[in-house]
């Protein structure tokens, strides 16, 4: 009897999962398949099976997902047809529209920041607890903020509206929150939370970076897409895109780590800082995971743009500005995992290369946009 | 013998050299390297605008370096000969490493390792031993079975009075390693099938030429021009609306050359959509491809991110321009020496007419006409306050020493301060910005007002007129009659008119302090534009507007307005105000046209990339042996394993695994780990 009732259990929490993703699906296919196009019905359902394998090696990413959509259905039901509402329902202006929601996401991370480190100054297993709640708190926020936005893009006309992933504001956002499911993932596969406080620091540095490109520059306005962008590729290269600029990110932040407890080890092995951080060697590893998978994303990103290049542009390549340091970024990663994988490299001069690669990385991704003219021009400072 | 000794000699030597050769090719060491200095090389050609005029670069870096640079291909780095030649290593390192490694690596993707010995795997960092009640007949197939179900694939193999199971999973990992490598060969074929070496060794044969200069297409001579072929090409045609072409232009270095199409495109219509905002939301074209192989033209419609693929072509939306819009214009003449009607004038935009003033003829060429200027004020320096200025014309006026002056007039007056002027810009040259000309609009919304006052102010007789009884007025008050200084007075007078029309008020300033002797200048400066500006007003109320009451507040104002626009006409440097009547818009369409039979090529080697890729990172190759041995009537299992990655997470695989297996029978027997 009990057996037969824990299988069904068990059966039951591995099937409710895809079952859910299943019926939302078909929710979404039976009311907006007179505007989806066989691209996007097919990069939907794609969407959906991703989120089913992610969801069942990740149960907490089951949660996140629901709570994003509560949320952004909620704030869809609020919203009604009128966009004023944002300034005018307490629950939109203060918490759901996507202002209010990345605003929270924001505030989020930077406490998740200081929470994580404090955590790790005090050696407070709680403080880092609180740490990983405030960062999927955080995520959460910041994916409804990216949800509710791509309505409201909808809401300011009816031919306006598009994917926020078009511009470097939206795109930002999409970092952040993809580089803080990617350490939430590894924060639990790995079993540590004292990385947290400095990935978490380069998702602080992109969210200052929003806030100011906000306040300063009116960034956050929703500007209807030029031609260039008016595709289904961008649904998929972009966020492929992030993953691995995500990957690399934190890659590069537990190179930090890596080289400081490194160094703290070298003057002094006991001291109780290298004794609570986590072995140098599952940094390393934590580190050659996160390259392989931002390599891996960043090669299939690279080529979503070629396709898409050969759709809007006129050749899958033309040697533009943003496709050059793509290949750059993606040269060296190659270089780095060569040693890695074939020469057993490993340690402090990876780390410090992996530091390096955020750099190169953080120029393709925002020093083209900055200092060099091209075709792929889409955000100005 | 020596002889024949040195020649083996010579053979070893070259033998080991060839070897020495390939190793150093197939050797990780150079792949890195040349990964990394492709990396490096890239960057070049984006801090360095590629394929830019070649004027520009020799105005950027001066004529040394732009010839060093020039010679170091760095205009067009991605076709200059040493990055191919990385390029090429990088593929010949890659093809020596695949040749190499591939037989060990097929091999290793089924061969279930059955060669190795006992005390080995008691080597292996994972092993672990337990004893089990049954016999290793027994217990053999239930392990293999065991395997079986996790995924292993095993095999028997006896070892004087031992068995060995052999298992292994994930053996397609080789397989990313062999894909991901011959994806950057295939890529690179791929790759060099579209790009344009075939043109490149042409052009070393002297069989093509690069044509550098503007000449229409009939004209361009036929070193310069490409057949219809099946190579790869990728050029561009700009096709006013109504009209067609069965070329396209590649660009090559500082030219071009002339490719021709197997089909004529013909542009129905070009069309921008804007939101509501005003920003551009769509750009389409109508074509009409006409091709002798079909009974009918193909008509399609392409759009950015949709283009047409006819043929093996494809057929891009990349730009658009003017397509020569019809332009009615009049010529308002600024100087009576060109007339003082406006001429009429039908011209179109990129045709050249002539415009003689005086003893010089000036040629004249539309450049640009845009049907509205949704912008900030050209003349303002605030950028928000955005609204439609209306049509514009672009042109410019040649001198026959073949200088040119540009101009850009807007079609309709633009409201300032409560006035209304007619706005034209101009400037030397297209680095500068433009200057503003305000000429005054009259009650009835046109110049006559204003041209009947410049030209009265070129009026001799008129200007004798205003001067003398101006002359007169001044010196009635005078008790004697002076003919010395009446005569003087009124020459004064028609001088100053005269120099003001030649150069505005500067060219009085400048004559007094110039001219004049040094103690009278502080005296005789305000006095002398005191009499100019009193006669510029007698002109303008006794010539012009007779009726109107001098105190009236429009008509001083119509007057200064005028005053600043005449006073600034010398610096205007033109005889005419082109105004802009009424227009047939034609818009031409900017097609790229592609040709690239590489392209599933390099797809198909995109596509083993990404499987490699997947296949190299996340599917570990597992192996996994165990050791059975009889002992009493139960018998005794060594197993132990390898994968080749992830040795983190194989830690927890192995321990589960070798639970599994122990537990069978009930034992347990903990792991040992090294």
């Amino acid at each position: 009897m009990i057996s037969t009732e824990s299988t069904q259990k068990s059966q039951l929490s591995n099937w409710w999962w895809p079952l859910l993703l299943f019926l939302a699906t078909i929710g979404i296919l039976a009311g907006y398949h007179s505007v989806l196009d066989v691209y996007e019905t097919s990069i939907l359902i794609m969407t959906a099976v991703a989120m089913g394998f992610l969801g069942h090696f990740w149960p907490a990413f089951r949660w996140h997902s629901i709570a994003v959509a509560v949320l952004s259905l909620t704030a869809l039901q609020l919203y009604g047809a009128d966009l004023g509402r944002a300034d005018s329902n307490f629950w939109l202006q203060y918490l759901l529209s996507s202002q209010s929601a990345l605003m929270w996401m924001s505030a989020l991370f930077l406490a998740a920041t200081v929470t994580y480190f404090t955590g790790l100054w005090r050696r407070s297993d709680y403080l880092e607890k609180i740490g990983t709640v405030l960062t999927w708190t955080a995520t959460t926020f910041g994916m409804t903020g990216l949800m509710v936005r791509w309505r409201e893009t909808h809401m300011m006309g009816e031919d306006i509206g598009y994917i926020p992933v078009s511009n470097l504001y939206e795109v930002f956002i999409l970092f952040a929150v993809v580089t803080a499911l990617l350490y939430l993932f590894y924060e639990r596969r790995y079993q540590t939370r004292k990385l947290g406080g400095f990935v978490l620091l380069v998702i602080s540095a992109a969210v200052f970076f929003q806030l100011w490109y906000m306040f300063e520059r009116n960034a956050h306005e929703i500007q209807p897409l030029v031609p260039a962008l008016q595709s289904y590729w961008m649904k998929i290269h972009v966020p492929a895109n992030f993953i691995g600029y995500g990957a690399f990110a934190m890659a590069a932040m537990i190179g930090v780590a890596y080289l400081l407890v490194a160094w703290r080890h070298e003057k002094n092995p006991a001291s109780s800082w290298v004794q609570a951080m986590p072995s140098l060697s599952l940094m390393d590893d934590v580190m050659y995971k996160s390259i392989a998978l931002g390599f891996a994303f960043f090669t299939v990103a690279t080529i979503l743009g070629a396709l898409w290049a050969a759709e809007a542009w006129g050749g899958y390549w033309s040697w533009d500005p943003k496709e050059t340091w793509a290949l750059i970024v993606w040269l060296n990663y190659a270089a780095w995992l060569h040693m890695r994988m074939t020469k057993g490299w490993s340690g402090v001069p990876m780390a410090w290369w992996a530091i390096v690669g955020l750099f190169v990385t953080l120029f393709a991704f925002l020093g083209v946009n900055m200092f060099l003219s091209g075709l792929h021009s889409y955000g100005t400072l | 013998m020596t002889s024949m000794s040195d020649q083996a000699h010579t053979r070893l030597h070259k033998l080991a050299f060839r070897r020495r050769l390939v190793h150093f090719l197939g050797s990780m060491e150079l792949a890195i390297t040349l990964l990394l200095t492709l990396a490096i090389a890239s960057v070049i050609g984006t801090v360095l605008q590629q394929n830019q005029p070649y004027t520009d670069y020799v105005i950027k870096f001066g004529p040394f370096w732009f010839e060093v640079f020039e010679k170091l291909g760095l205009y067009d780095v991605y076709s200059a000969v040493w990055f191919l030649a990385i390029l090429a290593l990088l593929v010949v390192s890659t093809t020596v490493c695949v040749v190499r490694n591939a037989p060990a690596m097929v091999r290793d993707i089924w061969q279930l390792r059955t060669q190795v010995q006992k005390k080995s795997l008691r080597l292996m960092q994972h092993h672990a031993e337990w004893s089990a009640p049954q016999s290793v007949s027994a217990i053999t197939p239930v392990y293999q079975q065991q395997l079986k179900a996790q995924g292993f694939r095993s095999r028997l193999t006896e070892k004087n009075g031992a068995v060995l199971i052999s298992a292994m999973r994930g053996g397609m990992n080789r397989l990313g390693y062999l894909f991901t490598h011959i994806a950057i060969v295939v890529i690179c074929i791929g790759g060099l099938m579209d790009s344009n070496m075939p043109l490149k060794i042409a052009e070393w044969q002297g069989k093509l030429k690069i044509e550098t200069r503007d000449l229409a297409i009939r004209d361009i001579p036929a070193e310069s021009r490409l057949p219809v072929s099946d190579l790869a090409f990728r050029g561009s045609v700009s096709i006013p609306e109504g009209r067609g072409a069965e070329v396209a232009f590649l660009p090559v270095r500082d030219g071009y050359l002339l490719q021709a199409l197997p089909f004529r495109i013909e542009v129905e219509d070009f069309r921008i959509e804007h939101y509501s905002n005003g920003q551009p939301k769509s750009f389409e074209s109508d074509l009409l491809i006409h091709d002798p192989d079909r009974e009918s033209p193909l008509a399609e419609t392409i759009s950015v991110n949709h283009p047409l693929i006819y043929k093996g072509h494809a057929i891009y939306q990349a730009s658009f321009g003017d397509g020569g819009s019809k332009l009615s214009i009049e010529a308002w003449p600024l100087d009576t020496r060109i007339g003082e009607q406006p001429v009429s004038l039908d011209t179109k935009v990129f045709a050249n007419s002539e415009l003689r003033w005086g003893d010089t003829t000036l040629k004249l060429e539309m450049t640009n006409f845009r049907p509205f200027n949704i912008n900030a004020d050209p003349t303002e320096a605030d950028p928000d306050n955005i609204r439609n200025f209306g049509p514009s014309i672009g042109y410019k006026l040649r001198a026959p020493t073949g200088e040119a002056r540009e101009f850009e007039n807007y079609m309709l007056p633009v409201p300032r301060d409560g006035r209304e002027f007619y706005l034209s810009g101009v400037r030397n040259s297209p680095a500068e910005e433009f200057a503003y000309l305000y000429l005054p609009v009259d009650e009835n919304g046109e110049l006559d007002k204003f041209v009947a006052f410049s030209d009265a102010l070129r009026d001799a007789d008129k200007t004798e007129r205003v001067a003398n009884a101006m002359m007169r007025d001044a010196l009635s008050v005078l008790p004697d009659k002076d003919p010395q200084l009446e005569n003087n007075l009124q020459s004064t007078l028609e001088t100053l008119i005269k120099m003001f029309m030649r150069g505005g008020f500067d060219e009085v300033r400048n004559f007094v302090e110039n001219e004049l002797p040094e103690v009278d200048r502080d005296n005789l400066a305000p006095a002398y534009l005191g009499m100019l500006r009193e006669m510029l007003a007698r002109m303008y109320f006794t010539e012009i507007v007779p009726d109107a009451n001098p105190e009236d507040p429009e008509q001083v104002q119509f007057l200064q307005d005028a005053v600043d626009a005449i006073g600034s006409l010398p610096r205007y440097g033109s005889p005419v105000f082109l105004k802009l009547i009424d227009y047939e818009h034609i818009q031409s369409t900017g097609l790229q046209i592609a040709k690239a039979p590489g392209k599933n090529t390099v797809y198909f080697g995109c596509l083993l990339l990404v499987v490699g890729v997947f296949l190299l990172f996340y599917l570990p190759q597992r192996r996994i042996w165990l050791w059975l041995e009889a002992d009493g009537n139960g018998s005794k299992v060594l197993m132990a394993g390898t994968s080749n990655r992830n040795p983190r997470e194989f830690d927890a695989v192995f321990v589960s695994q070798q639970q599994m297996l122990a537990s069978i029978n009930g034992n347990s027997v903990g792991s040992d780990k090294t």
